[in-house]
């Protein structure tokens, strides 16, 4: 549903992502994983339509969006949610969600942005109540806030930007299973880009790594993990590497 | 009524109070509509007062030259400061929109000067009024002009419609959720330049609203700009730029510091004792009377 061809986005002279091409079938889950400054954040922000991509492209269900406005991208039916939740402080848990049905889906009806908000906050599991404010949500309340909005704008592809940063581990393996069932039961593709891999490589179909803006290795998460470019880029010792990798594939709850 | 009560107090004291109300209403409608303004789209029309002058003249043409019914006239001259609204933020403010705040400034001064200037060349510079002398509604041995009790009750009715829009509608909502945070507003589907343009044409309404108001009371000529834009600019300041209820509170404030200090001796005073107020308060409360809660 998703092919990136060649993508580079430079800075001056800095090339953040540098000819970057993968793609994304439809009912897939992605992870993007790299160390800080690998460009998995630029990625996610052409993407969006937050950067003009230097060049390359980007064609999503068949049509190019690379260089649309974030508006019109969120239209098309790409949502996203933000590393460092940004919700409305002083709009109440509901309108903060119904406010990104109402224009997330491009159709501005009410209704619709009403119905929508109801289902995306019963899916993340906040309530529905009306009232409810922002200020009575934790971390945890807030990464689902965030979930809700992406989702009420009812995308097709989900750009997850590290659900995960600022939650405990119990916390984490249950977004991680969240992101897991709107896949399943919502049908939404999904891009994951995560900081903490542990979890992050027990629910993905396949992975990317990054290292300085470019693409070093993909696969399956076994293959990926194994694989000597990445767990020296990404990890640093082999040793230390090959046991949290292992550790994060194969332990039963979530890793240290 | 009960007139004992009147006798406790000065009557005249009493009559300055109420007269402040309601100058209160119409000074918070200019008030809320130069907010609005700046906290959607975070510049400062400092022309605003001279989209009411237009307005006024507005009204004016169509009232009393081409004696159209006022039910035709005023919302025509509501209309025409919207579009005009529109047009300043097309024009002047849309390709200002990343600019230093400076050049903004500049740009919309520009305009007040511009719009002064038409004004004196398309309208001359004699003073105009509707012709129309409502009557004065005397209670006890107090006197309140129906043209100031009209003008407060139309701007009491201005501001809580634009409430239920803002609290109700959802285009509303995203104005004041992009008050808030401009940058995740067009993260969530939301095309700004389109929300931008909403906004400038409420302004202008608000404007045109004000402008049907004052010339109830005043005569227009190119310069009336000048005698409500800058204290207009002070509410604004005083109640914390983009704070709409900081705005509220500060022109009831100021309306009264008029009345009352007119009470005293001419009206004149009442405004230099408003502007001496506004500079203290600069020193007291540089960041407004409310501050912005965050």
């Amino acid at each position: 549903m998703l092919f990136v061809k060649g993508l580079v986005k430079r800075f001056g002279g800095f090339a953040a992502v540098n000819n970057v091409s993968f793609e994304v079938a439809r009912g897939e889950i992605l992870g993007l994983i790299g160390p800080n400054g690998s460009g998995k954040s630029t990625i996610f922000n052409v993407l969006s339509g937050t950067y003009r991509p230097t060049a390359g492209s980007i064609l999503f269900d068949g049509h190019e969006i690379a260089g649309l406005a974030p508006h019109q991208i969120i239209n098309r039916g790409i949502g996203r949610t933000f590393q460092i939740p940004r919700p409305f402080r002083r709009l109440s848990v509901f309108d903060n969600v119904a406010l990104a049905g109402y224009y997330g889906q491009g159709r501005h009806s009410r209704a619709k942005a009403q119905a929508s908000a109801e289902r995306a906050l019963a899916v993340v599991g906040l309530p529905t109540d009306p009232r409810a404010e922002v200020g009575g949500l934790g971390a945890a309340g807030l990464k689902k806030l965030e979930l809700a909005k992406a989702l009420a704008t009812e995308p097709k592809l989900l750009l997850a930007d590290e659900s995960l940063g600022g939650l405990d581990e119990h916390e984490m393996s249950r977004a991680a299973e969240m992101l897991r069932r709107i896949r399943d039961e919502m049908g939404i593709t999904i891009i994951w880009v995560e900081h903490i891999m542990g979890v992050l490589m027990r629910v993905v179909d396949r992975v990317i790594v990054l290292d300085h803006g470019e693409k070093i290795a993909e696969g399956s998460p076994g293959a990926v993990a194994n694989d000597p470019k990445v767990i020296e880029v990404y990890l640093g010792t082999e040793a230390q590497a090959q046991q949290e990798l292992a550790a994060a594939l194969h332990a039963e709850g979530a890793p240290s | 009524m009960n007139f004992a009560f009147f006798e406790v107090f000065d009557v005249y004291l009493l009559e300055a109070v109420v007269n402040g109300i309601l100058l209160g209403g119409v000074l918070a409608l200019m008030a809320l509509g130069l907010n609005l303004i700046f906290g959607v789209i975070d510049v400062v029309w400092i022309c605003y007062a001279e989209l009411i002058m237009i307005g006024m003249y507005g009204l004016y043409y169509a009232y009393a030259v081409y004696a159209l019914p006022m039910w035709i006239a005023a919302p025509m001259c509501i209309a025409l400061v919207a579009v005009l609204g529109l047009l300043l933020h097309y024009i002047v403010i849309r390709p200002l929109l990343d600019a230093a705040p400076i050049n903004q400034l500049l740009a919309t001064g520009g305009v007040l000067f511009f719009l002064q200037s038409f004004a004196t060349v398309a309208f001359g510079i004699d003073f105009r009024n509707l012709g129309i002398r409502l009557p004065v509604l005397a209670i006890g041995e107090m006197h309140f002009s129906y043209a100031r009790l009209l003008a407060f009750l139309a701007a009491v009715a201005g501001m809580v419609t634009i409430y239920l829009f803002m609290t109700r509608t959802y285009i509303g909502t995203a104005i004041r959720a992009i008050a808030q945070d401009r940058q995740i507003m067009v993260l969530m589907g939301v095309d700004s330049r389109r929300l931008y343009l909403v906004t400038s044409a409420l302004g202008g309404a608000l404007a045109g609203l004000a402008a049907c108001l004052l010339v109830l009371q005043y005569d227009v000529h190119p310069f009336v700009g000048l005698s409500f834009g800058p204290i207009t600019f002070m509410i604004v300041v005083l109640g914390g730029l983009g704070n709409f209820i900081g705005g509220f509170v500060a022109s009831f404030v100021f309306a009264e510091i008029i009345s009352l200090g007119g009470l005293y001796s001419d009206l004149e005073w009442g405004y230099v004792l408003a502007f001496a107020f506004f500079i203290l308060m600069m020193f007291a409360r540089p960041q407004g009377l409310l501050t912005r809660r965050s």
